[in-house]
């Protein structure tokens, strides 16, 4: 059952994420990703990470893809600025090389010796009693404070950021 | 149960997706987008990893990259709008302003 969950799921996900790449109009490419977000947030809950999958939701697919979409429909470009997808053969050798690499790596670290090194506190049961999103906030509150308040500095740089650069400038 | 190796095979391809499309697609917001698909390959292995190695850092973790993805997003969004205003162009290859 978990296997056929997923592989509907990667399966979802890789060929949505092909399709992105390989779409002509940005329009259709920004839907493809956004099936690929839906697709990665049902992998999420089969890991057990529940809170993660519904931020992944919100965040991505709620906030972040109807703020491409919004630029998208905002341009307003004509089919004639969407040239057919060329695939040079720098890319694909890119692709390939880093491909081999990736495979390497993972060949190297899939005996357990490599992976599962320490074991954290956390295991399911635990999860279980405590609630993934208590045993969350837990941490990010307690060892990550730091990180996360630093965190809203970039937020705030990045929103003055966008505020300077889209801005239209008085002649 | 579906093994870590499923996921990071999963997550690698995907972000060999990504960087296939920025490596050859030409369009600035495609090129965008394959950098979210990069962005959330590396979510994924966090959270494979951390549900396998029974630990929560990668969860806090996969928060810090989505706010650096969404903050990312808002200024390359904000540039690419100041781009097509003053170039008319959403196409790389023809913003060469820097090559002289």
């Amino acid at each position: 059952m978990e296997w056929a969950l997923f592989l509907t799921f990667a399966l979802l996900a890789g060929a949505a994420a092909v399709g992105m790449v390989l779409q002509r109009s940005p329009i259709y490419s920004a839907l493809c990703l956004i099936l690929t977000f839906f697709a990665q947030a049902g992998l999420y809950v089969l890991l057990h990470a529940q809170l993660i999958a519904f931020v992944h939701i919100i965040v991505y697919a709620g906030a972040i893809m109807v703020l491409f979409l919004f630029v998208i429909m905002l341009l307003d470009l004509r089919p004639e600025d969407h040239p057919p997808v060329r695939f040079g053969q720098a890319g694909m050798l890119l692709g390939l090389i880093l491909a081999a690499l990736l495979l390497a790596e993972l060949a190297l670290g899939i005996g357990p010796r490599i992976i599962l090194g320490s074991q954290g506190s956390y295991d399911l049961e635990t999860l279980r009693m405590l609630g993934n999103t208590q045993a969350v906030g837990r941490i990010l509150f307690r060892e990550y404070l730091v990180p996360f308040e630093l965190t809203s500095l970039i937020l705030l740089t990045a929103m003055i950021g966008a505020m300077v650069l889209a801005k239209r400038r008085p002649e | 149960m579906v093994p870590l190796w499923a996921y990071l095979l999963l997550s690698g391809f995907l972000f060999i997706v990504g960087v296939v499309g920025v490596a050859t697609r030409r369009n600035a917001l495609i090129i965008f987008m394959s950098i979210e698909l990069m962005l959330n390959a590396v979510n994924l292995t966090f959270v494979a990893f951390s549900r396998f190695l029974h630990s929560l850092d990668g969860h806090v973790f996969v928060f810090f990259v989505m706010t650096v993805a969404a903050a990312e997003v808002v200024v390359g969004l904000a540039i690419i709008i100041a781009l097509f205003r003053n170039m008319e162009t959403v196409n790389v290859d023809e913003i060469h302003l820097l090559k002289g």
